[in-house]
């Protein structure tokens, strides 16, 4: 009874630190394993400007944690315009994207791909299509646009889901020709929903309006900057000192209207008080010196 | 092949019989495979997605309680769908033995099967020994990442979903991953991947923990000690203590969460030692 007694501490002491040992070498194996993986996440996690996700997309961090790449918004899309990224591609493996010049969102009113979507990576609380921001449209190449050399085009205006508030028409004056006018398509960030249609239907052989992701497409006004002509607008008046009127240095009688009048000659009743007289004749008549 | 396990069996009781439960298995393998691919290849749409998260006949929705716990660890709340669609998968597999995804669902086992077939089949007994609980150190990892970096690292290489993603939506590269998996499973070690790696199995253990179903070495006093069960078993360390354990008062159920109830031990054993039962 007593020598396993005495054998059984040894024995489990040193079992014990052989377990140590062990877990402490299988604890930093796992540990390496880990920082390979991590590592390759983080190059392989990040998101091309070309591929778009689908509408109600959390922010790509956000996504890039919680789509479970399951594919169901990929197959509920009646367009099959999605599509799941395989391995080799540049887009993280298993989530869905969409190429707006190879097929655009439709923008369905139930928004299947949403309703599909068992994690909220595509965010339920999206109901409206037209709050969906997959992205940001750009007439990026204004030299290739034909609208810019005057002529008709207005496809991307006109395909446009959101036609007329996401996209509209910008009247120039045609400097080339002197008597036409420019067609120019705008995008209002406000209101497209980045879903690449325009980018689809652009006549070109390359799109010169694109879809790119809102923080690559938009730009941002300092926050200390005011419009002074809004802000006069909404205080209903001027918030400084008016300005003083300019004076110029015009010949008597004259003045420079700001209102659009330009030089205006002073009637004629005023008294001149000049040493010529009003007829040219006299002063060249005169007599005595100049 | 002069000897393999089940040969006894098979002269004694008929290679029908001595199969009957590969048989099964392959059928549910494969036929869980075909409804997925029914739509992508034929245009019926019984089942979309994949095990990762499905939707079947617009109704009935499945989802992988690994994935999604991973996803919210990340720190979004799922929808509804997914919730009960995990909830579902956890109470069948709670209730029929977790691992039975490993050996009557999951594809890979169809690759790690074939490698284990071919490394007895060839005799190749080279190979490293690796520790069995590594999956439970790879499941902590696995869950640790969504956490830590917000994203799910272990997608980028989950063979599990790379082959079932692959067969319906495309490969790419994927099938690299897998020839890996297959190539570690014929040349390095035993049973490599679903027997000391998988934290997906892994997980499907800790769920089927508490299941009623199981396979009992009921009729261990008939076993000859012919090996066949170790050898055809893909996790045999559960075997010894059910068949061999009577001395110290264990079995004969086979408790380990390692079991992953693919019946082998039932096909291949000539003196019908083990029985699929359910605990009443
Ligand atoms: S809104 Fe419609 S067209 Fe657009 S991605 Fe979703 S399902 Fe497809
Ligand atoms: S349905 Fe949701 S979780 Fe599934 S692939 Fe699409 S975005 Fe990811
Ligand atoms: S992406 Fe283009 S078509 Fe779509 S809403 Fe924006 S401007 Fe319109
Ligand atoms: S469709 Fe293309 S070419 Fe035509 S106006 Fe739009 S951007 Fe210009
Ligand atoms: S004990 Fe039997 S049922 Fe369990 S894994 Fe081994 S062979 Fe399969």
């Amino acid at each position: 009874m007593s020598a396993p007694k005495s054998n059984a501490p040894v024995r489990q002491g040193l079992s014990r630190r052989q377990f140590i040992g062990e877990t402490l070498k299988t604890a930093c194996a796992v540990g390496l394993v880990g920082l390979g993986l991590g590592l390759y996440s983080r190059r392989a996690s990040s998101l091309p400007a070309w591929a778009l996700r689908p509408p109600g997309a959390l922010a790509e961090e956000d996504f890039d944690g919680a789509c479970i790449r399951c594919g169901l918004c990929v197959r509920d899309c009646p367009y099959d315009m999605l599509h799941l990224a395989r391995l080799g591609q540049d887009i993280p493996t298993g989530t869905p994207y969409f190429i707006a010049r190879e097929a655009g969102c439709e923008m369905c009113e139930d928004i299947p791909c949403v309703v599909a979507c068992p994690t909220n990576a595509l965010d339920h609380a999206l109901t409206d299509i037209r709050d969906a921001d997959m992205g940001l449209a750009v007439l990026i190449d204004q030299e290739a646009c034909i609208a810019f050399q005057g002529l008709r085009c207005e496809v991307c205006f006109n395909i446009c889901p959101v036609r007329n508030e996401a996209i509209s028409l910008n009247l120039q004056h045609n400097a080339r020709s002197g008597k036409h006018a420019l067609f120019i398509p705008v995008v209002h960030s406000e209101h497209c929903t980045g879903c690449g249609k325009c980018e689809e239907a652009c006549i070109l052989d390359q799109a010169a309006i694109k879809v790119l992701p809102r923080h690559l497409a938009q730009g941002k006004l300092g926050e200390h900057y005011r419009l002074g002509w809004e802000q006069k607008q909404q205080a209903g008046g001027a918030l400084v000192a008016p300005d003083a009127e300019h004076r110029y240095n015009l010949p008597e009688g004259m003045r420079y209207d700001h209102a659009g009048e330009g030089l205006i000659d002073a009637p004629a009743s005023a008294p001149a008080d000049t040493p010529f007289p009003a007829n040219p004749l006299d002063s060249l008549n005169r007599r005595g010196p100049l | 092949m002069t000897d393999y396990p089940g040969k006894t069996a098979v002269a004694e009781q008929g290679w029908l019989k001595a199969h009957r439960f590969l048989l099964l298995r392959r059928f549910n393998q494969f036929g869980v495979l075909f409804m997925f691919l029914l739509g992508p290849l034929f245009g019926a749409w019984l089942v979309t997605g994949t095990l990762s998260s499905s939707m079947t006949l617009d109704i009935l929705p499945l989802t992988d309680p690994l994935l999604l716990t991973q996803s919210m660890l990340s720190g979004t709340w799922p929808a509804m769908t997914g919730l009960i669609g995990a909830l579902l998968v956890l109470v069948f597999y709670a209730v029929l033995g977790g691992r039975v995804f490993c050996s009557w669902v999951c594809p890979v086992n169809l690759i790690t099967d074939l490698a284990a077939w071919l490394r007895r089949r060839f005799d190749i007994r080279s190979g490293a020994r690796l520790s069995r609980n590594l999956r439970w150190w790879l499941l902590g990892l696995v869950l640790a990442f969504p956490p830590l970096t917000g994203v799910m690292v272990w997608e980028y290489v989950n063979p599990v979903s790379m082959l079932h993603r692959g067969l319906i939506f495309g490969f790419g590269w994927a099938w690299l991953i897998l020839l890996a998996v297959f190539l570690y499973d014929l040349f390095l070690v035993r049973r490599g991947w679903c027997g000391h790696l998988c934290p997906v199995g892994a997980c499907y253990a800790l769920i089927g923990a508490k299941s009623p179903v199981h396979v009992a070495a009921t009729g261990r006093e008939r076993c000859d000690d012919c090996m066949d069960c170790f050898d055809i078993c893909p996790e045999p360390q559960v075997i010894k203590p059910a068949l061999k354990g009577a001395a110290a008062g264990l079995g004969p159920r086979i408790a380990s969460l390692d079991c992953t109830r693919c019946g082998r031990c039932i096909d291949v054993c000539s003196k019908d030692v083990f029985q699929l039962k359910i605990k009443s």
